[in-house]
């Protein structure tokens, strides 16, 4: 239930930028390594939106994959499923490095000029 | 009639700045914070009562049990272990928060306390996004959990400063390859300091608890 406590931190930032304004729309990256399923953060959302400013709000996810940077060739690889070797040079492991954070990008309110 | 509005925000960035709050009142108070993370049953509770055991009366401890029910098991063994601790119920949320953390420190004696223990609820996922104000991650393996922790949860040995292995007693019993399992937390984690106990035996305890005066003695 880790997406619990990060949908009350979607929610509040959302309601804090909306500034009152109905919210139709809300774009949220989530980084593959932070563990997070868009499904489970939906769910939350229907319930905590609920008699805000942002219920009924659509929720747009762009994923982000946890990736690797190696320490020998500094080649970028994916994390996930992997023995942590780099695909090119063979050295073991790196700096994590794509895909570490969640972010809410923007969010879209009724009202003002934009269509 | 819509309008797009740029937002661009870390969703865990309020929970960073409570995490920092945290740090700052430890920090005024020369309290050492360390955060214990590992999967249920790999031996957080144990390593907590060894540890307040060996250090009783010569430094004084402060707890934090992270539980996701009402059910207070842990901190009553901290308890009788010897330590102030304090329970904090998470609702069902499968790791402490920043929030739970400053809440919990007014309702222990600040003063007094040295070092001060949180024990994480326990799982190898999301413990490790929330930041707490401690100054160490402290992450405990044991051995029957299998040697491939370090692959199967990346992020969570890529992030920690510590690893406590635990169980070494069990060793000649589960087919636990310590090799593989250093690759994968150096591979991740490169030069990361490690301890291998047995919290049943006291085997390697000494060395844990050594490390742990030298951190408390450089804080004050």
């Amino acid at each position: 239930m880790h997406e619990l406590g990060i949908t009350e931190a979607i929610l509040d930032i959302v309601l804090r930028h909306a500034g009152g304004a109905r919210v139709r729309t809300v774009q949220v990256t989530v980084g593959e390594w932070t563990g997070y399923a868009g499904d489970s953060i939906e769910l939350f959302w229907q319930e905590l939106a609920r008699g805000t400013a942002a219920e009924g709000a659509r929720l747009e996810f762009r994923f982000e994959p946890a990736t690797l940077k190696c320490r020998s060739c500094g080649t970028v690889f994916g994390a996930n499923g992997s023995d942590l070797q780099c695909p090119q040079c063979s050295a073991l492991g790196g700096e994590p490095a794509g895909g570490r954070d969640c972010t809410v990008d923007a969010i879209e309110v009724e009202g003002g000029d934009a269509a | 009639m819509s309008t797009r509005v740029p937002v661009v925000e870390r969703v865990l960035s309020a929970n960073d700045a409570v995490a920092a709050e945290v740090r700052a009142q430890l920090d005024g108070r020369g309290i050492f914070c360390v955060n214990l993370m590992a999967s249920p049953g790999a031996g957080k509770t144990s390593l907590i009562e060894r540890t307040v055991e060996a250090l009783k009366g010569e430094i004084a401890i402060g707890m934090i049990n992270g539980d996701t029910s009402a059910a207070a098991f842990d901190a009553e063994r901290s308890q009788r272990a010897g330590a102030v601790s304090v329970h904090v119920n998470t609702g069902g949320k499968c790791h402490l928060e920043a929030a739970m953390v400053r809440d919990a420190l007014s309702l222990l004696p600040l003063d007094e306390i040295r070092l001060l223990l949180i024990e994480n609820v326990g799982n190898l996922v999301c413990p490790m996004s929330w930041k707490l104000g401690a100054h160490v991650n402290v992450l405990i393996g044991s051995t029957p959990e299998g040697d491939d922790k370090p692959y199967k949860y990346p992020k969570m040995y890529a992030g920690v400063d510590v690893v406590v292995l635990n169980k070494i007693d069990l060793l000649p019993y589960v087919g636990f390859d310590c090799e593989r399992f250093l690759r994968g937390v150096e591979a991740l984690n490169p030069g990361l300091r490690h301890f291998r106990v047995s919290c049943r035996t006291g085997e390697g305890l000494e060395e844990w608890i050594a490390w742990l005066k030298q951190q408390i003695g450089a804080r004050r």
